[in-house]
């Protein structure tokens, strides 16, 4: 991003920025998107990786409800003035109603088949979804503004960063903190690992674990539609967005192993800013770097970085 | 709720497993207070028996009435509500929870259960290794870890699956004194047991299983006399 204020920079960029013959400006600049990606990594992948852990489901259509989340918003403001901040807790509500009705009416009925059938039908559903909304506004992306108390930006020693794209990080690492305090260190995530490990059990102990599994359900797939409303200023609203965005987020779960939550979202910022790194050093390899990593993390370390050992 | 008289009352008791017909008309009754074992050899039905209580097979007919209440058509989270107990033969210690956290997880389902640390005194390895991972511990404190959990929920009807199964003798007396004591204090329970040596001396009454059916039922001072038809059952 050039804008005004960097000129004032730039003359000092000349002079100091350029260390070991690296511009750190554009190096750190890439670092900030590799950042703003991984804030987005991180939501998905945390969501996925919440939805396989109890409900042993790969959700294809997560990506889709990403997509939906940043069309609400855009719908909300452009049908109904509903605005940015209210959107953000509004949408992922309204997601997550979407995503429990799909659970309850979709998904349970084929729990006991083989998990084929619920990762086809999520991946139909996301089809349809994609489908619908090309037809109805074309693939072109629509522009959703920045909100007007986080337009600007704040001068940095080495880089200028714009207010929005702070709050993408800000906003997602504390979405994706509390979900990981809540899952690993209170009384409901103990009863979510616990559900995890043997619901049957869970059961006779008197939880109402099908309640439970629709309800984690509706929340890993809200996760996505906050990320998806969160995206909607700054990667323009778009129905391929989300299917764009699902395969790399597929290889961070993978990278992170499956069904660990804090490898999920650890996993999920630092390929960001693998990608970021490759796009300054060598931008030719930054949209493979991820699907290499995921290659060496397989060979070497087959169930995941954060993975248990099967 | 009534605290004396039937607990438990199972008639006609069907159960199975997809296309597999396990148990075949189970009758049975268990009062207040009383510690009743179910005997027989591996695959006799006795397992599912307990399971068949939870609502934990694919499908189950006939009555189990579970402290006045008719419980056939109750969905399974709503059955330990009426202070029912089950430990599980492979004890399901949950190894993403350490020991303290395994010993909080099953919400109360009676006021009266015992104190964390009245079940620490009773279990004093417990306490020392509060903070280890669930499944760290040994067989036999994983074994006191599953006994341990259904006590503080307050749960007056206990179903045990094979709690002394491997376990070394001093821990399988130390047990025997656990259940005696639960006894004392008027819990109800129905014990699976392989071990008729670990049961005998405490147990009220035993049912015998064979095939999904219950050949046969000895009261505690009938045992001298039922001898060899228990060790032609049990194939002892």
């Amino acid at each position: 991003m050039i804008t005004a204020s960097h000129n004032s920079f730039v003359f000092l960029g000349d002079f100091m920025a350029t260390i070991f013959g690296i511009n750190l400006f554009a190096l750190s600049g890439q670092l900030l998107v590799g950042l703003i990606n991984g804030s987005f990594y991180a939501l998905l992948s945390l969501g996925l990786a919440i939805i396989f852990g109890l409900l042993k489901i790969i959700n294809f259509a997560q990506g889709a409800m990403y997509m939906l989340g940043a069309f609400f918003a855009w719908m909300a403001l452009n049908y109904m003035g509903i605005n940015y901040w209210a959107a953000l807790i509004l949408v992922p509500i309204a997601i997550g109603i979407i995503a429990i009705l799909i659970e309850r009416f979709l998904v349970r009925p084929i729990a006991n088949e083989d998990h084929l059938y619920s990762l086809l039908l999520t991946f139909g559903i996301a089809l349809v979804l994609q489908g619908m909304f090309t037809h109805i506004y074309g693939s072109s992306g629509l522009p959703y503004q920045i909100p007007a108390e986080l337009k600007g930006g704040t001068k940095l020693p080495f880089m200028y960063l714009p207010n929005y794209r702070a709050w993408i990080i800000v906003s997602s690492l504390i979405v994706c903190g509390s979900t990981w305090w809540v899952i690993e260190k209170t009384k409901l995530g103990a009863y979510l690992r616990a559900g995890t490990e043997n619901p049957q059990l869970m059961q006779g102990f008197g939880i109402n674990v099908p309640l439970i599994t629709t309800l984690t359900f509706g929340f890993g797939v809200a996760l996505a539609g906050f990320a998806g409303v969160l995206a909607a200023p700054v990667y323009s609203v778009s129905p391929e967005m989300g299917s764009n965005i699902l395969i790399v987020v597929f290889a961070i779960v993978v990278i992170g192993g499956m069904g660990s939550i804090g490898g999920a979202i650890l996993t999920g910022l630092l390929m960001g800013v693998v990608e970021g790194l490759t796009k300054f050093f060598y931008p030719e390899a930054s949209t493979t770097v991820i699907f290499l990593f995921m290659v060496i993390v397989l060979l070497i370390k087959p169930a995941g970085l954060f993975g248990k050992e099967a | 709720m009534s605290s004396t008289g039937e607990k438990i009352r199972i008639v006609d008791l069907h159960a199975y497993y997809g296309e597999s017909h396990i148990l075949h008309g189970i009758d049975m009754t268990i009062m207040q207070g009383e510690l009743v074992t179910l005997l027989g050899r591996n695959g006799s039905g006795r397992s599912t028996t307990l399971k068949s209580i939870m609502n934990m097979v694919g499908r189950r007919s006939g009555v189990i009435n579970i402290n006045g209440t008719e419980t056939i058509d109750m969905p399974a989270h709503k059955i330990a509500h009426l202070g029912v107990g089950y430990c599980p033969e492979e004890r399901g210690i949950f190894s993403s929870l350490n020991v303290e956290e395994n010993l909080m997880l099953p919400p109360n389902v009676r006021s009266d259960g015992m104190s964390v640390e009245e079940i620490y005194e009773i279990f004093p390895n417990l306490a020392e290794r509060r903070y280890s991972q669930g499944t760290r511990l040994s067989g036999g404190e994983q074994q006191m870890l599953a006994m341990a959990r259904i006590l503080r929920t307050g749960a007056n009807i206990l179903l045990l699956d094979e709690i002394t199964e491997g376990l070394a003798p001093v821990i399988v007396q130390k047990l025997a004194e656990v259940l005696v004591m639960l006894k004392k204090r008027g819990l109800t329970i129905l014990l699976v047991e392989q071990n008729f040596r670990f049961a005998a001396p405490i147990a009220d009454r035993h049912y015998v299983m064979e095939h999904g059916h219950i050949v046969e039922q000895v009261d505690k001072d009938e045992l001298e006399a039922k001898t060899d038809l228990l060790n032609t059952y049990l194939g002892v």
